[in-house]
């Protein structure tokens, strides 16, 4: 029993960050995290720099939020949540203006906007105050990565045909706009993100049910 | 007077706090499903656009932006990167006020908003309309334009998506493509339809 118990221990994070990426993906299935999700897919790179922030927050606010949860009070857990998810949104948002100012400009009040994100909130809800610290870590990691893992899939199809770039390099061979291709410009706009993420949910659901 | 027009008009059409920056998205898909509960949503949200915005831009103005608290002998001083956090604090504060007045003086509104009004605290189109209005330096008269703006703005969307909704009952979705993402095409759809107003000036 012993031995099955170690052996079994490192598959457990590995399977939860699988699971996490791709059959529950916070985006798509658990239809959380919608809010600051597209406004920051026009470019790949601010996307991965969104979905990194996220990360963090999520990871260690489920740390922080598993580590204290035989100290918070029932009655007043939520505000101790939004407590400590909106002190690790701050250290995020000082950390990229320090050090990505460019990229935190673009990203404006997004950044801030970590605190009212859905997922943050569910899994310190749902998870972490049930959990030991490192599952709710593990779980935390995984939560935001799936969620990094769509933003980044949209920001990549929305700046290949809005922009015909990939992480602002140009890809689209010159030859083909002296052909007549043109960039596509509404997926740069608003309605393109909504149609773009639509669309794949629609495969992922595909793919789903047809495994 | 003509400026505070056109950005009462851009907020709630052009600048589609739901629709332009993706904000609320959570409750929108969540309550849109019943007419009557997202008129009621609708209504509280504009409620407490309405109240939050200017208190929120009060709270900057005079404790958190740099050089705010000259007045209590303090010029050097910027706590603006506090700013998320009293925010939010002053959200869930207020709505909680809000929650009491309204409990206290019209029970009806009470009764119909009473379900959703803890649920506006989470909601992204509140913090992000205050933190909109820091960064975009309105001024106060703007700043209450544009916080009954937005909310008449995702009223106006919650509302129409809810009446979408009820007509897509009878029509013949792709089987992966119901729920979520036929919703999300929707939105896209009706984004699209909004961004023709930003052809009008005032």
């Amino acid at each position: 029993m012993q031995d099955l118990a170690v052996k079994l221990t490192p598959v457990r994070p590995l399977r939860a960050i699988t699971e996490a990426l791709w059959r529950t993906n916070p985006i798509s299935k658990q239809v959380l995290g919608i809010c600051s999700a597209l406004a920051v897919t026009v470019q790949m790179n601010t996307a991965i720099v969104m979905g990194l922030a996220l990360t963090f927050v999520v990871a260690f606010s489920n740390l922080a939020v598993a580590c204290l949860r035989h100290a918070i009070p029932r009655n007043i857990r939520i505000i101790t949540e939004v407590a400590v998810i909106a002190t690790l949104v701050i250290i995020a948002d000082e950390f990229l203006k320090a050090f990505l100012f460019d990229i935190s400009k673009q990203l404006s009040v997004f950044v801030g906007l970590i605190i009212t994100n859905c997922i943050v909130m569910g899994r310190a809800e749902t998870f972490a105050i049930n959990n030991s610290p490192p599952a709710a870590f593990v779980d935390g990691l995984a939560n935001g990565l799936g969620y990094a893992s769509v933003l980044v899939g949209v920001a990549f199809f929305r700046e290949l045909l809005g922009a015909g770039k990939i992480l602002g390099h140009a890809v689209i061979p010159q030859a083909l706009y002296d052909l007549g291709y043109r960039d596509m410009g509404l997926m740069l706009l608003a309605p393109g993100a909504f149609i773009v993420i639509g669309l794949f949910v629609w495969l992922q659901q595909t793919l789903l049910k047809s495994r | 007077m003509e400026n505070l027009i056109s950005l009462f008009v851009s907020s709630v059409f052009v600048g589609n706090i739901l629709l332009a920056y993706f904000l609320g998205m959570c409750s929108f898909l969540a309550v849109s499903k019943n007419l009557r509960t997202s008129v009621g949503l609708g209504i509280a949200v504009v409620f407490v656009l309405a109240i939050t915005t200017p208190v929120n831009w009060l709270v900057y103005r005079f404790l958190l932006a740099p050089g705010a608290l000259a007045w209590a002998g303090l010029p050097g001083i910027d706590l603006s990167y506090l700013k998320l956090i009293l925010f939010i604090a002053v959200i869930a504060g207020m709505v909680q006020v809000v929650e009491m007045v309204i409990d206290r003086y019209s029970q009806a509104l009470y009764n119909a908003l009473g379900v959703f009004l803890p649920l506006i605290t989470v909601n992204c189109a509140v913090l992000g309309a205050s933190l909109f209005m820091v960064e975009r330096d309105y001024t106060f008269a703007e700043t209450v334009v544009y916080g009954v703006g937005s909310g008449v703005g995702w009223a106006l969307a919650i509302v129409s998506m809810a009446t979408i909704k009820m007509k897509l009952r009878y029509a013949d979705v792709p089987q992966g493509l119901q729920g979520f993402g036929i919703n999300m095409i929707i939105t896209g759809l009706m984004a699209m339809a909004f961004m023709l107003f930003s052809g009008i000036t005032l």
